[in-house]
């Protein structure tokens, strides 16, 4: 059990299915800021209206005890279904996507649109002195384009944080 | 139930009764009058009036840790919700069920500002296992037989239900509890079972076993402390039980070594530290329990069974983590360990008792009376040896009177012993023990306290008097915060800062202006005459005992320390320097 007690400082990505019922995104919230946890990104939308069912990702930091309580502390919350630790079970997809605003003239104005090409993200705001770049792809890949956008006269950033799910055919 | 429409407060009595309940503990307010008025044309639900809301919590508290069920309070909107706050996270730390109603103004007005108006929800999220805003009278039997449901299983906690003043006076159908099922809350009650019987074939292995019982031992009930019984039996091992586990195994048991931690016997830490396997039963290694982390118990392999699998590798790393309820897991333990055919290593637990007698020779807890001043350890003494033959329910305030109480009271069977472990509330004893009172009304009930905490809550003698609840309450009276002055004796150079209460009531007379009686103690020889005037006397007793005020709780294992470190009295230096962060009354 030795190993459980070195003291690096990993990130996982956890994915908590929640009733979506009044104030249970601050239940989660309040548990991260009353224990001292860390919140990297958090993202939280209804996925099933039906059974009035919502998932929240949230991106945490923290040592493996660390993130086992974590857990522990979010799946004995009383409206929480299920807590999946995305990074320790098995593959899983994940994506972000951000609005970047780049302000620029000439010869920079030319280049954003090159990388933007080459990030693939789109423009979807344009005048002629600036574009709003729609950029969806993992975090690192987000993180890339900004600082690449930031001498071209980057302005504005706008991110969602993560959404993510598990590889193959199994549903959480 | 039939499917005629009610009132909200209508439906919420009838929940009530439903679920069993048959006395609640409040003070009414504006919002909850139409919820007072149904009280007020019932016979079968008892309200008890108390005088301050944080005392109708604590009443609720000792109510349910003296019958294993769910305490009820009922208080309005404002400020009767956030005199509830210390309640509920006192009840959230020590695994207390408890369901808190409060009134709240009506919906349209919720959000702006209105006369007594708090975000009781919003305040009391963290400070509750769960609670619930209601909005609609339709959710309101839904909500509160949940509320019932929430607050008894899995990990037990405070549940809120916040009741707009329109919900109360709309109507609604009534559904009874058994057509209501929670949608996702079902903590896990049966224990692994490869993980049970690795932990049997670690404790039949072990050579020095010791099993740390604590307070999950009384929450998963009586049946529970018979289970341990059977498992110390069978596995020879010395067991000791935290403050809040005090009567989940008798004391009288020559298997008991007593209570570890901070205030400890010497015998329990020594166990705890040099033992070889630890079988952690319904406890949480909490940091009074374990001192400095890193020495904690170094060489033993570690089984700890929880309810809660928060509770599980949070402090302390162990090796095998069983989340169960506590009475089924030491059920399915004892039948592999019957089915297996477990033996023990005899000779080598004959060889530990050896040592623990050792340890037990030093007899920890000796102390020096005295012919001239009182000491209190003489008065928990003689309290515990007078009511030996009584069926005595003891709840206490917080600090120095209340370790005495935990090391001197020799308890013999759970649910008998009410006292703020967690959250450490003073002002908790007495309305603690008018809960356990209503709870018991031909048990003796008694209080130790002390002035410091008794006058946080000592309004409630009123409602002791009204509903002629005969509590005893005992106050050791040094005329300090004791546990305070303690502390700046011993790491703060003697410099008592704000520890001194100078002034203080003359509590025969305190007492005698609430109508009840009032009793003195001075000297040795008149404590026994006292105790025994209290228990004889037909109706609430306030006995003022004063103790010498610069006696200290001994054994200490200060803060950060060791459990191999521990003082004896007050002759005893400390052996190393303390780190400030170490003194730090936490």
């Amino acid at each position: 059990m030795n190993d459980m007690k070195n003291e690096d400082i990993r990130y996982h990505t956890v994915s908590v299915l929640v009733d979506n019922e009044a104030g249970v995104l601050a239940r989660v919230i309040g548990l991260f800021s009353g224990r001292g946890y860390n919140i990297a990104s958090l993202t939280v939308a209804e996925v099933d209206a039906k059974q009035r069912l919502s998932r929240i990702t949230v991106v945490t930091s923290g040592t493996p005890m660390v993130i086992e309580q974590i857990k522990a502390q979010l799946g004995r919350l009383v409206p929480v279904h299920t807590v999946i630790d995305l990074t320790i079970e098995g593959p899983s997809v994940e994506r972000e996507l951000a609005l970047v605003k780049v302000a620029a003239t000439g010869e920079k104005r030319v280049e954003s649109l090159r990388i933007a090409d080459i990030f693939r993200a789109r423009a979807v705001d344009s005048t002629n002195e600036s574009f709003v770049f729609e950029i969806v792809g993992a975090t690192e890949k987000l993180n890339a384009f900004i600082r690449l956008m930031e001498p071209l006269g980057l302005v504005d950033i706008a991110r969602t944080g993560v959404a993510a799910i598990a590889r193959g055919k199994a549903g959480m | 139930m039939s499917a005629k429409e009610m009132t909200g407060a209508k439906i919420i009595l009838q929940a009530l009764k439903d679920q069993g309940v048959d006395v609640v503990f409040g003070l009414p307010g504006g919002v909850t009058l139409s919820l007072y008025d149904e009280i007020y044309k019932q016979n079968e639900l008892q309200h008890i009036l108390v005088r301050h809301e944080q005392a109708a919590m604590h009443a609720a508290e000792g109510y349910a840790r003296s019958t294993g069920r769910v305490g009820v309070a009922l208080v309005t909107s404002g400020p009767g919700a956030t005199n509830t706050i210390t309640g509920l996270v006192d009840a959230l730390m020590d695994s207390i069920p408890m369901v808190c109603l409060t009134g709240q103004v009506p919906t349209q007005l919720i959000g702006n500002d209105a006369f007594q108006e708090a975000d009781t929800t919003g305040i009391t999220r963290q400070a509750t296992k769960h609670n619930y805003l209601v909005t609609k009278v339709e959710d309101l039997s839904r909500v509160l037989h949940e509320a019932f449901y929430v607050a008894r299983s899995g990990r037990p906690g405070p549940v809120l239900v916040d009741l707009p003043k329109d919900v109360l006076n709309g109507f609604g159908l009534y559904t009874g509890p058994s057509k209501v099922e929670h949608k996702t809350y079902r903590p896990q009650i049966k224990g692994d079972m490869k993980q049970i019987e690795k932990a049997v074939k670690m404790l039949a292995a072990a050579k020095r076993p010791i099993i740390y019982g604590g307070g999950g031992i009384i929450n998963s009930g009586p049946h529970a402390s018979q289970l341990l019984a059977q498992l110390v039996k069978l596995s020879g091992a010395p067991c000791t039980l935290t403050l809040m586990g005090l009567g989940a195994f008798p004391a009288s048991d020559k298997h008991y070594v007593g209570m570890p931690g901070m205030h400890g016997h010497y015998e329990a830490n020594m166990a705890m530290h040099d033992c070889d396997l630890m079988l952690c039963v319904g406890a949480r290694f909490d940091d009074r329990v374990t001192g400095r982390l890193s020495d904690f118990s170094p060489g033993s392999k570690k089984i700890h069974i929880d309810i809660d699998p928060s509770s599980i590798n949070k402090n302390i790393v162990v090796d095998v983590g069983i989340v169960g309820d506590v009475a089924h897991v030491l059920e399915d333990m004892i039948k592999v360990w019957k089915s297996s055919q477990a033996k023990t290593d005899e000779k080598a637990i004959k060889a530990w008792w050896k040592t623990i007698d050792g340890w037990r020779a030093r007899k920890s807890l000796d102390y020096k009376n005295d012919k001239k001043v009182i000491k209190p350890q003489y008065v928990i003494e003689r309290l515990n040896a007078l009511t030996k033959d009584k069926d005595i329910y003891v709840t206490t305030d917080v600090g120095q009177h209340q370790m005495w109480a935990a090391q001197y009271m020799a308890f013999e069977k759970p649910n008998h012993w009410m006292t703020s472990g967690g959250l450490g509330t003073m002002g908790y004893g007495l309305p603690a023990a008018m809960g356990a009172q209503m709870a018991h009304p031909k048990s003796v009930v008694a209080t130790v306290t002390s002035e410091g905490s008794f006058v946080m809550n000592l309004q409630e003698l009123a409602t002791c008097v009204q509903y002629k609840m005969p509590v005893k309450v005992f106050l050791l009276n040094n005329g300090f915060l004791g546990m305070v002055r303690q502390w700046q004796e011993m790491f703060h150079g003697e410099r008592y800062a704000e520890s001194r209460l100078d002034v203080h009531p003359d509590f025969v007379k305190l007492a005698q202006s609430f109508g009840i009686k009032g009793l003195r103690a001075k000297k040795p020889d008149q404590v026994d005459s006292v105790i025994l005037e209290a228990l004889e006397t037909d109706g609430p007793v306030l006995v003022d005992i004063a103790i010498d005020p610069m006696e200290k709780v001994f054994p200490m294992m200060p803060a950060g320390a060791a459990h191999n470190e521990i003082l004896f009295g007050p002759d005893d230096q400390i052996s190393r320097d303390v780190d400030e962060d170490d003194v730090v009354l936490a």
